[in-house]
């Protein structure tokens, strides 16, 4: 194994490791602010994966849109909604067991599946993706659902003002 | 790298997303546990761009991202007036149109 796969392989059990205790926490935590906290690591340590897969414009726009606006959004969600910050009985419901059941079933197909599937599939990269050829895609061939988002956001945008807004 | 090195971990969050969404009853740690779920796709469909040598993945991901910020936008207005009717954002209290 070459030194540059042994060290996208380091960083990639570092940051693997970081969003799965992360992501963890974040589902079992008592306190709704920490677990937002933790929700911006998962998705920091997802930017980082973008990085390692050599998609640069992506980590950079998860990082603004994500941890930029998406987490800041929801902490102003959790004050204005004055959510209470106490033990894990007051933000869990009762089916916990059943849920945890659900989620290790999923995670047990959706495992054998991957696995069966992919399993001698090898990424073997070494350069950068151009942002240049990301845009190209944009604004070539995939022009008419980069409108069509444009439009859905000015749609949630107008929605969630007048959802929002005092009458 | 393998390709299943990724693929397993978006599979590990995706189903952190859904224990979240399954047993979490505040509204707010339902929309984090959405966005965890969102972000694990994106994962993949990144993993899957790169092993394809396709920027179609990355550009994928970019409506994705694009998708959950208006998601979470709607969804943080229709909490604030859930919680603005009912004093309260407990899903088990929203129980109106239970059969």
């Amino acid at each position: 194994m070459s030194e540059t796969a042994t060290a996208q392989n380091v960083v990639f059990a570092i940051l693997a490791l970081v969003m799965i205790a992360a992501g963890f926490r974040l589902v079992t935590t008592g306190n709704v602010v920490r677990a937002a906290l933790f929700l911006a690591m998962v998705l920091a340590g997802a930017a980082g994966l973008f990085i390692l897969l050599a998609a640069e414009f992506l980590a950079w726009a998860q990082v603004l849109v994500y941890i930029g606006a998406v987490v800041v959004l929801l902490l102003f969600g959790v004050m204005l909604t004055r959510a209470p910050i106490g033990t894990e009985a007051e933000l869990d419901n009762d089916q916990r067991g059943l849920a945890a059941l659900v989620a290790l079933f999923l995670l047990g197909a959706l495992g054998a599946v991957l696995y069966d599937a992919f399993r001698d599939q090898t990424l073997d990269i070494t350069s950068v993706q151009r942002t240049a050829a990301v845009s190209d895609s944009i604004f070539g061939t995939y022009v008419v659902p980069f409108e069509v988002a444009s439009v859905l956001l000015l749609a949630a945008l107008v929605g969630a003002v007048s959802l929002a807004r005092r009458d | 790298m393998l390709l299943n090195q990724f693929l397993l971990l978006s599979a590990v969050l995706f189903c952190l997303g859904v224990y979240g969404v399954l047993a979490r009853k505040n509204a707010v740690l339902v929309l984090m546990s959405i966005e965890l779920m969102l972000n694990a796709v994106n994962i993949n469909l990144v993993a899957f761009g790169a092993l394809h040598d396709a920027v179609a993945g990355q550009v994928f991901a970019l409506f994705v991202i694009t998708i959950a910020a208006a998601e979470v936008g709607v969804g943080l207005a229709i909490v604030l007036l859930i919680f603005r009717n009912r004093a309260s954002i407990d899903l088990d209290e929203v129980d109106l149109m239970k059969g």
